[in-house]
C-alpha cells in the first residue's frame, strides 16, 4: 500500500500540487487521470523520487520515503517497477541485457538463474525468443512489454507506469492494459498508473483519483466515474465522441 | 561555466564518486569505455601526431637561417615541442572533439529518453554508473594516447625532415638524443591526467543535465567540447606555470 499525504510541489512561481492526498491499495489497479498539465506525472515522480515535494509524505507500507536520502532509498526503489511513457530501453543492450541489468546489478543469481527469469518475464509478457534483439527492432508495443518485463524482474512490490498506451494503437493498448491488471492481481502489487486514456479508466480503473490544476477534484472506480456531477470531470471523461455517444448507456 | 554550474558540476563528480553498487559491473564498464577512448582514438592520434611533427620540422627548419646555429637543434626543439606541448595539448583537444561529444550526447540522449531516470528508480547511482566508468577510462588512456603520440610525433618530425633533406638522419638523431631532460615527461604526463579528467567529466556534466529534446543535446554536446577546450587551454597554462 502506498499513501500520500499533502503533496505540494512548484516549479518557480507554478505551483503543480496543491496538496494532493490519496491511498493506493495492493492488488488493484490505481489510476491517476487527468487533463494536460494536471500534475499527474508530476504527482508520480514526486512519488517515486524522481522530484522533491516541497511539503508532504509519501509512506510505502508505512515507510517514509521523501525524507530519505538517496543511498536509504535504496532499498524501497529495489521494490519498485517502472514503466516509462517512451519505455526507456537502454539502447545499446539487448532485449535480455534490459531485463537482466537490475537482476545483475542487485542478485547474486548465477548466469543460467537470471537466464531463466529473462525468460520467464518474456513469457508473461508474450515475447519468447525475442532475447537478442535491440530496442531499435522492437515495434513500440513490444517495447512497452519489454518495460514492463524489466519492471517485473525483481518481482516489485510497487508497478508504476507513466502513460502505457501513449503512441500505442486501441488494440495494442488493451493489450498492455490487461497486462497490468493481470500482473498487478497475480502478484498482489500496488499499481499505479498514470493516464489520460478513458480506455484504460474504463478498463481497468479499480481506482481513480481525478486531478484538475493540481488538486484532487474527484476519487472513486470506473463504475462511478461516469455517474458524478463533478463538471470538471465531465468535461475529461465525456471529452470524446465515443465516450459522449457511449454516455447514456453507461 | 558559471558558479552554479561550477557548483553542480562539483556535486556530480562527488555523486560519482560514491561507492560502486557491484564492482565487478563497474570494471566492465571501465574496460569498454577504455577501449573506446584509448583504442578507439589511436588511428587519429597517429596520424596527427606524424603530421605535426613533420610540420614541425619543416617549419623550424625554415626558420633557421643563420649558420651558427646547427641543424641538431631541430630535433631538440620538435621534441620538447611534442613532448611538453603539442602531444599533451593537441591531442587533448582533438581528443575532446572526438571523445566528448560523444559522451556528452550519450549522456544527454539516456537523459531526454528516461534512461537515465530509469536507472534511479532501480535504486542504481546513475551519475557513478555512467560518470566514474568514464574518467577513470580517461585518466588512464588519455595519458598513454599522449605517451604514443610524442614518439609518433618525433618519429614524424625524422621522417618529415630527412624525406625533405631539411635535416640529416644523423643531425636529427643527434639533437634527439641531446640535452634530453626526463622531468619534461612527468609534465606531459601531469597535463595528460588533467586533460583526461577534463575531456571525460565536464561532457558527462554537460549531458546529464541536459533538459529538453534533439536540439538541446547538440548544443550540450556543442557546449561540451568549447568548455572542454578552453578548460584544456587554462589547466594547461596552470600546469606549465607551477611545473616548469
Amino acid at each position: 500500500m502506498i499513501e500520500i499525504k499533502d503533496i505540494h510541489k512548484s516549479f518557480g512561481d507554478n505551483e503543480v500540487l496543491k496538496g494532493i492526498s490519496g491511498t493506493f491499495k495492493e492488488g488493484v489497479t490505481n489510476l491517476i487521470i487527468g487533463g494536460s498539465g494536471s500534475g499527474k506525472t508530476t504527482l508520480l515522480k514526486c512519488m517515486i523520487g524522481l522530484h522533491q515535494p516541497e511539503e508532504g509524505s509519501v509512506l510505502y507500507d508505512g515507510r517514509e520515503f521523501t525524507q530519505l536520502n538517496f543511498e536509504e532509498r535504496i532499498e524501497i526503489r529495489k521494490e519498485i517497477g517502472m514503466l516509462f511513457q517512451g519505455s526507456a530501453l537502454f539502447d545499446s543492450m539487448t532485449v535480455e541485457e534490459n531485463i537482466m541489468f537490475p537482476l545483475n546489478m542487485f542478485t547474486e543469481q548465477t548466469r543460467e538463474e537470471k537466464l531463466d527469469r529473462v525468460n520467464f518475464c518474456l513469457e508473461r509478457v508474450n515475447l519468447e525468443g525475442k532475447n537478442k534483439l535491440y530496442p531499435a527492432e522492437l515495434s513500440g508495443g513490444m517495447k512497452k512489454r519489454v518495460g514492463i518485463a524489466r519492471a517485473i524482474a525483481m518481482n516489485p512490490k510497487y508497478l508504476f507506469c507513466d502513460e502505457p498506451n501513449s503512441g500505442l494503437d486501441p488494440k495494442t493498448s488493451i493489450v498492455i492494459d490487461e497486462l497490468i491488471k493481470e500482473l498487478t492481481e497475480e502478484y498482489n502489487t500496488t499499481t499505479i498508473v498514470v493516464t489520460h486514456d478513458m480506455n484504460s479508466v474504463m478498463g481497468i480503473g479499480d481506482y481513480i483519483i481525478f486531478l484538475h490544476e493540481g488538486k484532487k477534484f474527484w476519487e472513486g472506480s470506473n463504475k462511478e466515474i461516469s455517474k458524478t456531477d463533478i463538471e470538471e470531470l465531465n468535461d475529461f471523461v465525456f471529452a470524446s465522441r465515443f465516450m459522449k455517444a457511449a454516455k447514456g448507456k453507461l | 561555466m558559471n558558479f552554479t554550474n561550477f557548483g553542480k558540476y562539483i556535486l556530480l563528480l562527488k555523486a560519482a564518486f560514491r561507492r560502486p553498487e557491484k564492482t565487478k559491473i563497474y570494471l566492465k564498464a571501465i574496460f569498454q569505455q577504455m577501449d573506446f577512448i584509448g583504442i578507439g582514438s589511436l588511428g587519429l592520434i597517429s596520424i596527427i601526431s606524424t603530421f605535426i611533427g613533420a610540420v614541425m620540422t619543416l617549419q623550424i627548419a625554415f626558420q633557421l637561417v643563420s649558420d651558427l646555429i646547427p641543424k641538431t637543434i631541430i630535433g631538440s626543439v620538435n621534441r620538447d615541442s611534442s613532448i611538453l606541448e603539442l602531444s599533451p595539448t593537441i591531442s587533448a583537444i582533438v581528443l575532446a572533439g572526438k571523445i566528448g561529444s560523444a559522451i556528452s550526447s550519450e549522456i544527454g540522449t539516456m537523459r531526454v529518453t528516461e534512461q537515465i531516470d530509469a536507472l534511479e528508480i532501480m535504486g542504481i547511482n546513475a551519475p557513478g554508473y555512467l560518470i566514474l566508468p568514464k574518467i577513470l577510462a580517461g585518466i588512464t588512456m588519455v595519458p598513454v594516447l599522449v605517451i604514443i603520440s610524442m614518439v609518433l610525433s618525433i618519429g614524424g618530425g625524422y621522417l618529415g625532415g630527412t624525406l625533405s633533406g631539411a635535416v640529416s638522419a644523423a643531425e636529427y638523431m643527434q639533437g634527439i638524443t641531446t640535452d634530453f631532460n626526463p622531468y619534461t615527461i612527468v609534465v606531459a604526463l601531469v597535463k595528460a591526467f588533467v586533460f583526461g579528467f577534463i575531456i571525460t567529466s565536464v561532457p558527462a556534466y554537460e549531458g546529464f543535465y541536459v533538459k529538453g529534446g534533439a536540439l538541446e543535446v547538440a548544443q550540450a554536446s556543442t557546449r561540451a567540447v568549447v568548455v572542454s577546450c578552453i578548460s584544456i587551454l587554462a589547466c594547461d597554462y596552470i600546469v606549465t606555470q607551477l611545473l616548469l
